[in-house]
């Protein structure tokens, strides 16, 4: 157990693509970005600008785990959501499983929606993430994984490279 | 006591949508010994289109609260883009609490040891904090892609290479000497620990 690394199939990912895209329509949120709960960003779906979503993901992941460090000190297993409001733009983050599903809204939308949506989507997310964890096993189990036949030239290469 | 079967940590990510591998990578070690450097040099030595950020959550005197973290992209094995997230923990003592949070899912380690005498103690007593919270998460640093490096060779007082590899090598592992404030040995380091990650995908 936990030692194949995670593989998201095409076909999966375009699936937690959709549920995120529907998340944002419904939620009227600016973005919406599903991450591992080690800092890994999953998927992405939204207004995206200029906006750095590998560090977002990264100080999320580190936000919950801070958070849930303190749960664990007053004897909470985990804190389930946490949310940041600030002027213009505000956060909502939900704990589902080892994942975190990080809403970015602002004034078109309401941290009370966000909440409500977030909710409503986290089964399937919960699910599709499941499969995605079969998957990896599977792929892990049956030797299918891509790098199973690198050779040390190609890994040399990735460091001659200027 | 009863404690989890160790695992090997790969918790490696591969996306076959956006053709990305992406591995974790902790610098780990006692106050002051160089973490944050070593990543400020790859930051600042690095092709702007192959980094992100470089986020460092510091005090208001730059010692590391939380962690530093900056993503970086090292270039293309089997049509996937090889993604390294490279983080640091926070090196005092008192941070015990956050340095354990920031190793979850590591794919490999980088023990900066701070090669002056009057640090010895500190590297004994922060490597057996490593293991001990490895072990928490049911990971053994010997299964662990895992780099030793002796920083600060430029200062008068160092311990001689061989005698800190004697007190700080757990399992043959490779051990660089390095300047990190002028970049002596930081790429050969994370080279070193980059290399094991990928043989690492190999074999699982």
């Amino acid at each position: 157990m936990a030692n194949s690394p995670i593989l998201i199939r095409e076909q999966r990912y375009h699936q937690i693509k959709a549920l995120l895209a529907r998340l944002r329509l419904d939620a009227s949120a600016r973005l919406v970005v599903l991450v591992d709960k080690d800092g890994q960003q999953i998927a992405v779906h939204g207004e995206l600008g200029e906006l750095d979503t590998t560090s977002l993901a990264s100080l999320a992941a580190g936000n919950v785990a801070a958070t849930g460090g303190m749960a664990k000190l007053i004897g909470e297993r985990e804190f389930p959501t946490l949310s940041h409001e600030g002027e213009r733009e505000s956060i909502h983050i939900s704990v589902i499983g080892r994942v975190l599903l990080l809403v970015v809204f602002d004034d078109r939308s309401s941290l009370g929606l966000v909440k409500l949506r977030s909710k409503q989507v986290s089964q399937e997310l919960a699910q599709a993430f499941a499969e995605v964890e079969r998957d990896s096993q599977a792929s892990s189990a049956d030797g299918s994984l891509p790098f199973g036949e690198i050779t040390d030239e190609e890994i040399d290469s990735l460091f001659s490279q200027p | 006591m009863l404690r989890t079967q160790p695992t090997k940590a790969s918790m490696t990510f591969i996306n076959y949508a956006s053709r990305e591998i992406n591995c974790k990578i902790v610098y780990y070690g006692p106050g002051l010994c160089g973490k944050t450097t070593n990543l400020q040099h790859i930051y600042d030595s690095t092709a702007a289109q192959s980094k992100g950020k470089l986020i460092s959550l510091a005090t208001e005197t730059d010692r590391t609260l939380f962690f530093d973290f900056m993503p970086l992209e090292l270039g293309t094995v089997r049509g996937f883009k090889t993604r390294f997230h490279l983080y640091t923990v926070p090196g005092q003592v008192f941070y015990e609490a956050s340095r354990k949070l920031i190793l979850k899912g590591v794919d490999g380690v980088v023990f900066v040891a701070d090669s002056q005498e009057e640090r010895m103690d500190a590297n004994i007593e922060s490597l057996y904090d490593l293991e001990e919270n490895l072990r928490s998460y049911g990971y053994e640093l010997t299964k662990l892609p895992y780099v030793l490096q002796l920083n600060k060779r430029d200062l008068p007082n160092v311990v001689p290479p061989a005698d800190l590899t004697a007190e700080l090598q757990r399992k043959g592992e490779p051990v660089v000497e390095a300047i990190a404030s002028n970049g002596v040995g930081v790429f050969d380091t994370l080279k070193a620990v980059a290399k094991q990650v990928l043989t690492e995908l190999r074999k699982s």
